[in-house]
């Protein structure tokens, strides 16, 4: 009686857990039919459109599922023709002829052609945009659709990471009829379509039969996307089976007991995510570039790691991750030296150290990191306070808009943004012509050989002249069903890109 | 006693306009900018400007306050930032996840509740009175997350019995939807329950020693009958009371128990609209919390009138 009872309520849970696929086709399926995936991610996206809005949970949902672009961002970080089947830059880098593909069809049947992706370029670039990325249309003068295969850009001036930038989510290409209701109810071009969003629980989205590239169609029915906050939770909705897979698990110190979880796969990548503790470049002693290197050199970058994230995450010693064209490992140029860093500190005038405050966000990294560097500075004499701020909000209208601040600890987390030390204004404060220079040429060049160069120089600079403190970039702690293959090991851009992702038998 | 409810009444309209005022105030001064937040580090001066512009930032104060409560006044709650859909329609859905929450709480801490407080005051001093004492202390002691916690490694990773958090919908079947409430209920409820037990128990002593039981037990009743039909009916205005107070705490306390066990629920939405600063969402939340509240305590007032009926003469209270 107990045991039957007892048989009964498990049944209740799978098919709780399962839901409406075992529903359908009947109790008892083999696992190898199964063509479900249960996505968790920590945060929900602010709705579903990645066109007009930043946080990067818009992309992880939409982007390479729902959305497409003229090009796309592989695993691998590289530009690859999706909506442009090719294309040609002019011998003075003005401009770009694209080749469309043809018979593309958005989800609501409206039909893809050189027109609507002129719409959405002058959508995205226009008066009224509330594009996060509209800078990077800056240089486009004029949008032309010759033909229906034919899309021009002509620019102002060249623009080396154009074809980059339009690989992002923030450039999809999206319906005229569409457009103005993505935000609730997305319609793209891609290998999924959305369904439905349960707000505060889930996004479910299912297979697009007519989808137009038949070699990248997707192989899962349905993806859910299931919003978890609480690493707990996560935790236990993966061991459960709740969850099928967390890209993006929370929680490093729980890494180890899902490693012992024969049906689980934990996967260490990275992430674009550099963790950085930048510093008010116009105000004393952050001024002195002498004060800014014995800071660095006080830095044992793999206790920050250790102690931070539990030894997870990649030290770096410029703005730069592993993932990009033209990566240098420069942690050696300011390695962790104490007495170094003292004797410089002597020399920039502060023999005793000095005094200030870190304005360190909530978040559970940027609070343990500036635990230990409060400990490593205290080393070579220098004391620092830790005063906690919220963040996005509080942080982004003091430190980010009002740059009150002494020094500051936050993850940039768009993709190739090493551009921000030539922005004026930003939260840093660094000016530095020779920098400008380097990112200048980089635009002037479509040369990808000679931009992952020049993009050398200008991490090489940034390491030298420490307007921040390099620490770590931020590791992606994949946690999923071992049984799941196809997920991306690390994230060159933030994604989940499920057309490849498959049940293996 | 209709003059005793208008009074009551007249004063609870004032009381939500008041607190309107305070809300929308407290939300704007708020530091973080809404626009600023949805559009990131990135974003150009002008783009900024023309998400305020969509927002209906850039209007003045008052033109704003006036709108959002004219909208209030009419049902019409206002847009979401973040989600782009009608708040009504958020909260509305929130609460068919909230209510029955802190509803099955609530039974779950007056069931254990009341026999206990009042088994334990009528064995005053006795083996069951010190159990009794244990258990409401140790569950006012121990936080409902971690109860949460405890609960979801019992039953859902090591038993495996019950969903580990999440909400399958109302529209998936009464008893899967019901069975996702039962662990984050018994971990709101808990806590409650302590609190509800020791003032129960001291309620029913406190009755016990007064004369009219010692009447009640004189004209022959059994202590049995005299406790039932006496003692607690006479116990449960301050049980009453405490209760009013427990329902808006539950609907509260809520915020951590629904982030544990991840139910879209009323707080969870309170919690997330205040990281993203949707301050439409938070200002209609919050609004909705103190009316709640407010219109609890009212509710209260008028149970007062009918367990006790000396309250119903005119200036009583």
């Amino acid at each position: 009686m107990t045991s039957a009872m007892i048989s009964t309520s498990r049944a209740w849970v799978r098919n709780a857990v399962l839901g409406l696929a075992l529903a359908v086709s009947g109790a008892g399926v083999a696992e190898a039919a199964k063509t479900s995936l249960v996505l968790g991610m920590a945060v929900e996206p602010a709705g579903l459109d990645p066109t007009v809005a930043a946080p990067v949970a818009i992309g992880q949902v939409t982007w390479q599922n729902i959305f497409e672009g003229l090009v796309t961002i592989d695993r691998d970080g590289k530009i690859q023709p999706q909506l442009a089947r090719s294309w040609d830059i002019s011998a003075d880098g003005l401009t770009y002829t694209f080749k469309l593909q043809t018979g593309v069809k958005f989800h609501d049947g409206e039909a893809f052609d050189a027109a609507v992706a002129k719409a959405a370029i002058e959508r995205a670039r226009g008066a009224d945009s509330v594009n996060p990325q509209k800078r990077y249309f800056a240089t486009i003068a004029s949008v032309e659709a010759p033909d229906a295969e034919t899309l021009v850009l002509k620019l102002s001036k060249p623009t080396g990471s154009l074809l980059y930038w339009l690989g992002w989510p923030s450039s999809s290409i999206v319906g005229t009829r569409s457009a103005a209701d993505n935000k609730t109810t997305p319609v793209g071009t891609g290998p999924f379509k959305f369904k439905s969003w349960a707000k505060g629980d889930k996004v479910e989205l299912v297979r697009n039969p007519d989808y137009w590239n038949k070699d990248k169609a997707a192989k899962l029915e349905t993806a859910t996307f299931r919003f978890i906050a609480d690493p707990q939770a996560q935790a236990a909705a993966l061991k459960s089976g709740d969850v099928d897979s967390f890209p993006e698990f929370g929680a490093p110190e729980l890494i180890a007991d899902l490693e012992k979880d024969a049906k689980l796969s934990v996967v260490i990548g990275n992430t674009e995510l550099k963790v950085v503790a930048g510093m008010n470049n116009a105000r004393k002693p952050f001024d002195d570039q002498r004060v800014r290197q014995a800071l660095m050199m006080a830095v044992d970058r793999a206790a920050v790691v250790e102690g931070a994230w539990s030894g997870f995450g990649t030290p770096i010693g410029s703005h730069y991750t592993p993932n990009d064209p033209g990566y240098v490992d420069l942690t050696g140029v300011h390695a962790y030296d104490v007495d170094k860093a003292k004797a410089l500190l002597k020399e920039a005038g502060y023999p005793n150290g000095f005094t200030f405050t870190i304005k360190a966000p909530q978040m559970q990294y940027a609070q343990r990191s500036s635990q230990i560097l409060q400990a490593l500075f205290a080393e070579i004499g220098v004391t620092m306070n830790i005063e906690t701020t919220e963040f996005p909000a509080k942080w982004v209208s003091d430190v980010f808009k009002g740059g009150d601040y002494d020094m500051t600890i936050v993850a940039h987390a768009e993709p190739m943004d090493i551009d921000i030390y030539a922005r004026d204004p930003y939260y840093f404060h660094y000016k530095n012509p020779a920098f400008n220079d380097v990112l200048a040429k980089v635009q002037a060049t479509s040369d990808a050989a000679e931009q992952a160069k020049l993009y050398g120089e200008a991490q090489t600079i940034l390491a030298n002249d420490v307007p921040a403190l390099y620490l770590f970039v931020m590791p992606k702690l994949g946690v999923w069903n071992a049984k799941v293959k196809g997920l991306w090991a690390n994230e060159p851009i933030p994604s989940n890109v499920l057309n490849e992702v498959q049940w293996e038998d | 006693m209709i003059a005793v409810l208008a009074r009551r009444a007249g004063g609870l309209i004032i009381t939500l306009l008041a607190v309107s005022f305070l809300i929308f105030t407290v939300m704007d001064v708020l530091p973080g900018d809404p626009a600023e937040i949805m559009l990131g580090t990135s974003a150009s001066p002008d783009t900024l400007a023309a998400l305020r512009r969509e927002m209906g930032l850039d209007l003045p104060f008052l033109v704003r306050y006036l709108h959002w409560l004219g909208g209030a006044l009419t049902g019409d709650l206002g847009t979401s930032y973040t989600y782009g859909v009608p708040v009504a329609g958020l909260i509305g859905e929130r609460l068919q996840v909230t209510v029955p929450l802190a509803i099955l709480a609530l039974a779950i801490s007056i069931g254990l509740a009341i026999p206990l407080g009042v088994l334990a005051a009528s064995r005053k001093s006795s083996v069951a009175d010190f159990l009794v004492g244990l258990f409401s202390h140790f569950s006012i002691a121990v936080p409902g997350f971690w109860v949460g916690l405890i609960l979801i490694i019992v039953f859902a990773t090591t038993l495996g019995i019950m969903p580990a958090g999440g909400f399958p919908g109302w529209a998936a079947g009464f008893w899967p939807a019901f069975k996702a409430l039962i662990l984050p209920a018994v971990a709101l409820g808990l806590p409650q329950a302590g609190v509800l037990t020791r003032v129960t128990r001291t309620a029913v002593l406190d009755v016990l020693g007064e004369d009219f039981v010692r009447t009640a037990r004189a004209k022959g009743l059994t202590p049995r009958a005299a406790l039932w039909l006496h003692a607690v009916p006479n116990a449960l205005i301050p049980v009453v009371t405490i209760l009013g107070l427990q329902f808006t705490f539950l609907i509260a306390g809520a915020v951590l128990v629904e982030n544990v066990f991840n139910l879209p629920g009323l707080g969870r939405l309170a919690y997330q609209a205040l990281a993203q600063r949707d301050i439409i969402v938070m200002q209609d939340v919050v609004l909705f919390f103190c009316a709640f509240v407010i219109l609890m305590n009212f509710a209260v007032d008028i149970a007062y009138l009918f367990i006790d009926p000396r309250l119903r003469r005119e200036g009583g209270v």
